[in-house]
């Protein structure tokens, strides 16, 4: 549903995309790196576009508000946090009833992200992706134990992908600032 | 910026205040004059205890981001997952034909005849489309997109 409000036109430099503004854009340039590691960040991030901190923060209000922050948090690498079993499990799980079993299995302890997604049949009928994480291999498999009896019936098949290497992770560059002309 | 810094896997070695901070931290920032002193002082450290400590568990590659986590859709932009069925012999050229671009945010190999997966973010929707197909010339691969259709839940936390 989240969906619903992608804009169908190319995102100009000034114009309002869930009423972000031109400065609003300028903030999220300047920490889609990272929040500043001092004392006043806002005031740190304003500064370069010649805002006081209270308007930065007074913005990135807004923008928790409405959704486009989801929050300012720390993203922990898994490894390095000890959670060394990551594992995307996939389900292939009844069209008619996935919306309210998903709903369901992202309630479930341990559960981080859940979505549903399309098949590609034949090589792929998996439908319904939850990502698991454990400190070993057995604990994310309870855990995808716990979520194929919530299943139930309604899910023809599953497995567990384990991630074995980050080839990259950079997180996301959501906006990038004008190139030079070319 | 280009992100190539590579990422240690072994688990780190944290004391008692770098975990207050990570599990802490993890639920997000409080927006008020001097976010780092009020959560500080929640934590039983010195504001510069938990600056010094941020930074390294940083470094250290423990946290691999700290800062807003934006919803790409919401501003305006694209983001898909996609896959692909790499041959082992040829798995490095892939690779690095693949973070070649910069839409690519994560990448990783998982267990499975599709063995690369990898999240695309664009500006707009519409590149998506552009970046798959310019992925499948420089790979010779033909890719999976699957986009996300629905969200049920989306909450890393990760206790330590």
């Amino acid at each position: 549903m989240s969906d619903s409000t992608c804009p169908s036109e190319p995102l100009a430099e000034d114009a309002s995309v869930n009423g972000l503004d031109a400065i609003d854009r300028a903030i999220v340039l300047a920490t889609q790196a990272g929040l500043p590691l001092v004392p006043d960040p806002w005031g740190a991030v304003g500064r370069p576009l010649g805002l006081a901190g209270d308007e930065v923060r007074a913005r990135m209000q807004r923008m928790i508000d409405s959704g486009v922050i989801r929050r300012i948090a720390a993203v922990p690498n898994h490894y390095r946090l000890g959670y060394v079993a990551n594992g995307m499990s996939v389900w292939d799980v009844d069209d008619a009833r996935i919306d309210r079993l998903g709903r369901e299995v992202a309630a479930v302890p341990g559960v981080s992200h859940c979505y549903r997604r399309p098949r590609h049949l034949p090589d792929w009928p998996y439908n319904l992706f939850v990502m698991l994480h454990g400190h070993t291999r057995d604990e994310v498999e309870r855990q995808a134990e716990a979520l194929r009896e919530r299943l139930g019936d309604a899910c023809r098949d599953h497995r567990i992908l384990y991630s074995t290497r980050i080839l990259k992770k950079t997180g996301l560059r959501l906006a990038r600032r004008p190139g030079p002309p070319r | 910026m280009s992100g190539e810094r590579v990422s240690r896997s072994e688990p780190a070695e944290l004391d008692d205040a770098d975990r207050r901070i990570v599990n802490r931290l993890q639920a997000g920032l409080p927006l008020v004059p001097s976010p780092y002193a009020a959560v500080a002082a929640e934590l039983s450290l010195s504001e510069g205890e938990l600056l010094y400590r941020l930074e390294r568990l940083l470094e250290g590659g423990v946290l691999s981001r700290f800062g807003p986590m934006y919803h790409p859709e919401r501003l305006g932009g694209g983001l898909t997952l996609a896959a692909l069925a790499v041959p082992e012999a040829d798995f490095e050229r892939v690779v690095a034909a693949v973070n070649a671009f910069p839409e690519v945010a994560h990448n990783y190999r998982r267990e499975h005849r599709l063995n690369m997966w990898f999240v695309l973010a664009t500006e707009t929707p519409e590149r998506i489309g552009e970046v798959i197909a310019a992925i499948e010339a420089a790979t010779g691969l033909a890719v999976f997109n699957l986009p996300k259709q629905e969200e049920f839940h989306v909450r890393l936390h990760l206790p330590v």
